[in-house]
């Protein structure tokens, strides 16, 4: 590790130092993620206006639309870490893909889900055949096929390097994916929210579903920094840092 | 070069030869999948005419996922596949070599009997020619990308659950254009759109997917 020391860009992708700073920043994205999220639901159920067109229903948004946002974002960040592992070879970046996975699939699991509640109102049913939420069925069985090919393979190197390459061609077809299903059939509405053109939405109801956009980030950080230190643990349990950890930690109990 | 990729071809179809009833079985099963369909939805002729590209699709798509498991395992299991890594020829050549021979044994046959199952489903011939021209564009990315999972999930407990979890999803585009292909070309607006993007894919998918494999390959093999 003591390439480490001299790039400080590369110093935290040591497990050893990343361990503490990982427990240390955890608590405060999830306070962070408490009172955002208190405070984006407040914003979306008390202050934003009735919509004039879908009444109270549309209130969902702030729940799916950030879920829906989470879940591609987490897909791309995993790719990310597991581009990074491959070409640089570090053990942390495959960890923290791992870690990530499961938040990815269950915001893809809630935005199909709050989608199926908003859309039993207002199309008359639960389910249709659409371009967007076809695709979001899809990322979630890609999510699916990544947590089992990382857990069915007992070498976690051998894990870490399978995982990384399904990733990487995962997120080379989740575009095709997307077009594809889109040219196959089209129902649902437009985006609301774009980056070309101005939001056709209140403030009110824009500010809401972006303080809620920035709870789900704020969750996932935390989420992800908790469930990658036992991963730390348990990979790296032969050295003698994690040997000092558990030490203190028993003796702390 | 060439010599390795010809010989390595050579000697997967010499294999794929001496175990034909492998090969029947597979066709059987594209047969038998297809053939379940009527008795599920009812054999009102209008209906089968229109689902008729999907299933057969969907049939030729199950019936190349479970032969996967033949590009890699045997020669996993009796120690070609390492030789092979460790030899000094470029892994990319051979690997697309042992994909070509499981496209010439898997979809080759299921491109020949698609006519006579088409018409159990009382397709058109010119509907019957697109439907073959779609596959005949569609099945190579079936073959290169499920190489790709096969190496991933190579002597993995549940290799066979698990490749299908993994590539199904992936297969989802080429489903949509192939059987498309057949349906825009019945509607009347013409399927070289769709036949041209499944040949769009196949290029792309020649160009990527042999290093994608080539890279699982000396993952699991390591």
């Amino acid at each position: 590790m003591e390439s480490g020391q001299r790039f400080s860009l590369f110093r935290y992708a040591a497990p050893h130092l990343f361990y503490p700073l990982a427990g240390r920043l955890a608590p405060w994205f999830a306070a962070a993620a408490v009172i955002l999220t208190l405070v984006g639901l407040y914003l979306g159920f008390f202050v934003a206006p009735t919509d004039a067109v879908q009444g109270e229903v549309y209130r969902v948004i702030f729940i799916h639309v950030p879920a829906a946002w989470m879940s591609m974002f987490i897909y791309l960040i995993m790719a990310f870490w597991s581009a990074v592992g491959v070409v640089f070879n570090t053990r942390l970046s495959a960890m923290m893909a791992q870690a990530l996975a499961p938040t990815g699939a269950m915001f893809c699991f809630v935005a199909l889900w709050t989608g199926a509640l908003w859309g039993r109102p207002t199309w008359g049913a639960y389910w249709v055949w659409d371009a967007r939420l076809t695709s979001q069925l899809l990322l979630l069985f890609l999510y699916f096929g990544f947590i089992a090919l990382t857990r069915a393979i007992e070498d976690p190197r051998r894990a870490d390097r399978a995982g990384a390459i399904l990733a990487l061609v995962g997120a080379v077809n989740v575009p095709i994916i997307y077009f594809s299903v889109k040219w196959w059939n089209t129902l649902h509405q437009g985006a609301s929210v774009s980056l070309t053109k101005a939001p056709s939405m209140a403030t009110t109801m824009l500010m809401a579903m972006l303080v809620m956009a920035l709870a789900s980030w704020a969750y996932t950080i935390a989420v992800v920094l908790w469930r990658v230190r036992p991963l730390i643990l348990e990979r790296e349990r032969h050295t003698e840092w994690v040997g000092d950890v558990l030490e203190t930690a028993e003796g702390r109990a | 070069m060439l010599s390795v990729f010809l010989e390595v071809l050579r000697r997967d179809l010499l294999l794929a030869w001496r175990n034909r009833a492998d090969v029947l079985v597979t066709l059987a099963f594209f047969t038998i999948v297809a053939c379940l369909f009527p008795f599920g939805v009812g054999a009102e002729p209008n209906l089968l005419r229109t689902i008729a590209p999907g299933v057969l699709w969907v049939a030729a798509l199950l019936a190349t996922l479970l032969s996967l498991h033949r590009v890699f395992s045997q020669d996993h299991a009796d120690g070609v596949l390492e030789q092979l890594l460790l030899s000094p020829e470029p892994t990319v050549l051979w690997v697309l070599a042992k994909v070509l021979a499981h496209w010439l044994t898997t979809a080759v046959p299921l491109i020949v009997a698609a006519p006579a199952l088409a018409l159990l489903f009382d397709m058109t011939q010119s509907a019957t020619e697109v439907l073959i021209l779609s596959l005949l564009l569609g099945t190579p990315i079936l073959s290169l990308l499920g190489g790709v999972g096969a190496a991933l999930t190579l002597g993995l407990r549940g290799g066979g659950m698990l490749l299908a979890l993994l590539v199904l999803p992936l297969f989802v585009p080429i489903l949509i254009f192939g059987a498309g292909a057949v349906d825009a070309y019945l509607a009347g607006t013409g399927a070289t759109a769709h036949l041209m993007l499944l040949g769009g894919g196949s290029l792309g998918a020649l160009a990527l997917a042999p290093w994608a494999c080539a890279a699982a390959l000396r993952i699991a093999v390591e």
